[in-house]
């Protein structure tokens, strides 16, 4: 029987990269879904290009409002020296929106990562051991829920920021309360996940092997509970950028000599829509919603893609049972 | 008079993702009027797909090639199934072949009462008086025998018994009487006993409604019950069709020899357990057990108001140091929640239980974390007993890291090697995930981790019940092995008398928690005094149609006697 079982072929193992999370989906999908996805990750790609090369690529800095020529002038239209015009406060225009993006992104990086350490922690916590501390927790993110977002982070960005409003200071104060309002989000999908794993039977065998409380927690259970946080993930960044546009938007954001942001600059072209200034708000507007939706797009292709009902299981071939059968050699023939 | 039905060179292929999977592959069969035939296979053998194009019922994904000519039950009308349109195969359905489904519990429509579902097939092919339907149903019950049909009929499924049910499922395919059924694993979900009935309704509805039997089914000994003639089938292809009994006496073909020689018999351990018992000490029967169970109760708390469920009810027993204690039952018996107590999964309620010198009533787990490295657990299904982010060796290797006995898995491969090599899976297995192996593979890997400690004392729940029959003969025959090698003592729970006299030193007879019977394979099994044990035993179908007539003909003197 060994030498049989020896003699069985590999199964043979997908690349490296065309099993990492994005990559996997993208050779999955199919239609429509993978036209979603294609536009949701070229947009997405946009944003964080320019996020990251936003030195070079903006002609002038976010807080300049004069240059070797002199001052910009307020409201100007757009031109060859300011592509998109300028602001109400003299800024350009085409400036703040590509330094823009660089805010929008760090906001959405300290927000999800802030809130998937928290969320994921404490769902764990509260999925694994149960009883009345996880009663406690579901009420309290059930509590959060209850509230409107936008409330709950203007609140929040008072209180952290303390009315401050470096470009750190309202990075973080934008960023942790948009933590705060999806830390219930990660816990309940995270619980969840961990409740079902927990009654499952390897995690029993762990528990008979005699693995500790630890051990069980972070080498069988975490692993295999967080397969949808990349999906929440890629949604929540999208909130994460419409929440810091309202923050901005309703004066609580990032003074423009700080940071550049989309939000407030809405807000300070808000009497220029009247006057027929349309190069002010049109173009951050823009942005916001270029962003959002191409977020949004990957989110919800990489959800649809992630549930079998809405799309065909990728199936391995089956392992052959190893019956130690040996057919004549006739029928092996026939075959 | 023709066949009722004629499968001509059927093939059927699934287009999945990783492309065409040939599940059935030129397979040409007929059923004769009143015959029941048996389809027998292991999983992943075409038994079932084929079957169920009789009915129609393959997916959309499925393409199917060749002719399944279905003949009305007076012979009148005949129409191939692959090629009718949805309209005749509705008119079909039910008329001339009629489908029972292995799950009784979720073939029923719980929101509906069973009558209603039994007439709904008359509704579906004709015009009937709601009195005449009823009257019929009523009629059809009392034949499948469901006592007092008259009232029973208004009764919704869940207050009928998981036999009672199947009963139900039986006389929704009887009402118009066709003349074909198609048994999809009729019995595999109910226990022993309940079987025996099932089986002798199934025969009755051969004799009494004159109905052909399509029986698919992987147990040989239900086959040897009921079947006239046998059908093997192999990876789509049918290996050989022959009469019951020549198939059982004479087998052609080397995988039909292989098939029936891995199915286990009763009374095959005993010479086993005669060696054991010689080769030990004289003072063995002195050593102090392993595990002692005095008096031992596990009762679950019941929620809402409803009484609590008693699981184990004042079991008394005792492993020995080297000995294997099968422990056998059917579902309900409280035979799992022996085991899980014992690996301390299970919180005990009264009573006494000692494993290894420990006390598990009230038991905190700090203190009883050291023994778990001398006890060895191996689950029922291996498909969800393995982490599946972590590779076999890593799986392996855990109850050494946990126990301190390697660094990290890495570290282990050594040993995790020879264990692999101890259970004859090759060493490249261990960089293999769990799914990539076969149910088999996976469940040789799942004794390599439960042996990983050496431990004293192995409990195995229903280890082989979610495997084929010639895979399960190698997973037992490598468990024997392994216990003459290493010498702990075992659990051995199951279902199957037969599984657990090729193993165990002494076999213990649960029902409803409370034990029945205890004592050595020759005495439970050659002289049974326990009335339950008796009927578990004749109930139970043996691989063998002649010996199977003469058990059959002692059941029903007991159920008669019973009665």
């Amino acid at each position: 029987m060994a030498a049989s079982t020896a003699t069985a072929s590999a199964v043979p193992q997908r690349s490296r990269l065309a099993r990492l999370p994005v990559v996997a989906q993208l050779r999955q999908s199919v239609g429509l879904q993978r036209g979603m996805l294609v536009g949701g990750l070229v947009l997405t790609g946009i944003f964080l290009l320019t996020a990251a090369f936003a030195p070079v690529l903006a002609p002038y800095g976010y807080a300049q409002l004069r240059d070797a020529s002199g001052s910009f002038g307020a409201q100007q239209p757009p031109s060859a020296e300011h592509l998109l015009g300028t602001t109400v406060g003299g800024y350009d225009v085409l400036s703040r929106v590509i330094w823009g993006a660089r805010t929008a992104f760090l906001v959405i990086v300290v927000a999800v990562v802030a809130s998937i350490l928290v969320g994921v922690l404490l769902g764990l916590i509260s999925g694994y051991f149960g009883g009345w501390l996880d009663r406690i927790m579901v009420m309290i993110a059930d509590a959060i829920y209850a509230f409107p977002s936008l409330l709950l982070a203007i609140v929040l960005a008072i209180v952290i920021s303390g009315g401050q409003s470096s470009m750190w200071g309202g990075i973080f104060a934008a960023a942790l309360s948009i933590t705060v309002i999806f830390i219930p989000q990660y816990l309940r999908v995270t619980r969840s996940e961990v409740i079902r794993i927990k009654s499952e039977a390897f995690v029993e065998s762990a528990r008979v092997i005699g693995a500790g409380h630890v051990r069980i927690m972070t080498r069988h259970v975490l692993r295999n509970s967080t397969r949808t946080l990349p999906l929440i993930l890629t949604l929540n960044a999208s909130e994460a950028i419409l929440t810091l546009a309202g923050l901005g938007f309703l004066g609580f954001g990032i003074e423009p000599t700080a940071a550049a942001e989309w939000g407030y600059d809405l807000n300070k072209s808000l009497s220029d829509v009247t006057a027929g200034i349309w190069w002010t708000s049109v173009f951050p507007g823009l942005a916001i919603v270029l962003v959002v939706l191409g977020l949004t797009l990957v989110g919800e292709s990489l959800n649809d893609l992630a549930d079998p009902r809405l799309r065909k299981r990728a199936a391995g071939p089956e392992p052959v049972e190893d019956l130690g059968v040996e057919l004549p050699e006739q029928q092996e023939g026939e075959r | 008079m023709n066949d009722v039905v004629e499968i001509r060179d059927l093939t059927v292929s699934f287009a999945t993702d990783a492309g065409q999977v040939q599940a059935v592959d030129g397979v040409s069969l007929s059923v004769h009027p009143g015959e029941v035939l048996a389809v027998v296979g292991e999983s992943g053998s075409g038994k079932t797909v084929t079957a169920k194009t009789i009915l129609g019922l393959l997916p959309e994904t499925a393409r199917v090639r060749g002719a399944v000519v279905l003949s009305s039950k007076d012979g009148t009308t005949e129409g191939d199934v692959v090629t009718m349109s949805g309209a005749r195969l509705r008119q079909v359905r039910g008329r001339d072949a009629a489908m029972v489904f292995q799950e009784p519990s979720t073939a029923l429509n719980p929101v509906y009462p069973v009558g209603w579902q039994i007439i709904e097939g008359l509704r579906a092919h004709g015009k009937y008086t709601k009195a005449e339907a009823r009257a019929k149903a009523i009629d059809v019950m009392r034949r499948v025998g469901i006592p007092d049909p008259e009232e029973r009929i208004d009764h919704y499924p869940h207050q009928f018994s998981g036999g009672q049910k199947q009963r139900i499922v039986i006389a929704q395919a009887l009402i118009l009487d066709p003349g074909v059924i198609v048994a999809d694993e009729p019995t595999t979900a109910l226990d022993v006993t309940v079987q025996a009935e099932i089986l002798d309704l199934l025969r009755r509805c051969r004799d009494e409604f004159g109905a052909a039997v399509v029986l698919i089914t992987h147990n040989m000994g239900v086959v040897a019950d009921l079947a006239d003639r046998v059908a093997v089938m192999y990876q789509g292809k049918l290996v050989e069709q022959a009469p019951v009994r020549e198939l059982f006496a004479t087998p052609r073909e080397p995988y039909t020899q292989q098939l029936l020689a891995a199915v286990p018999r009763i009374g095959e351990g005993l010479a086993r357990a005669h060696e054991r018992a010689a080769r030990r000490a004289d003072d063995w029967a002195q050593q102090t057990p392993v595990v002692q169970a005095h008096d031992l109760r596990i009762v679950y708390p019941g929620r809402f108001r409803r009484p609590d469920f008693v699981a184990v009810d004042g079991v008394d027993l005792a492993i020995r140091p080297g000995e294997v204690l099968g422990l056998v039952g059917e579902s309900g018996s409280g035979k799992t929640t022996i085991g899980r107590a014992m690996a301390g999964l299970t919180r005990v309620s009264g009573g006494s239980l000692q494993v290894l010198g420990v006390e598990l009533r009230g038991v905190h787990e700090r203190d009883f974390r050291p023994v778990r490295g001398r006890i060895g657990f191996v689950f029922q299904d291996p498909a969800t007993s393995f982490n599946p982010l972590l590779t076999i060796a890593e799986c392996v290797a855990e109850p050494l890291v946990v126990h301190g006995r390697a660094e990290n898995p890495a570290d282990a491969r050594t040993r995790v090697d020879e264990l692999l090599e101890a259970v004859q899976l090759p060493k490249a297995f261990g960089a293999r995930f769990p799914h990539e192996l076969s149910g088999g593979q996976r469940q040789r890997a799942s004794l390599a981790r439960a042996l990983a400690l050496d431990p004293e004392l192995l409990i195995a729940d229903e280890p082989t019940s979610a495997l084929d029959v010639s895979v399960q003969a190698r997973v037992l025959d490598l468990f024997d092995e392994l216990h003459r090698e290493l010498g702990f003592a075992a659990l051995f729970i199951s279902h199957d008398l037969a599984v657990v006299d090729m193993l165990a030193d002494r076999i213990a007879v649960l029902h409803h928690g409370k034990l029945v019977e205890e004592g050595t394979g020759d005495e439970v099994l050659g002289s049974p005094r326990d009335p339950y044990t008796q009927r578990l035993l004749a109930s139970l179908p043996v691989p063998d149609p002649v010996e199977q007539a003469g058990r059959r003909a002692e059941w029903e003197r007991l159920r008669a006697a019973e009665a």
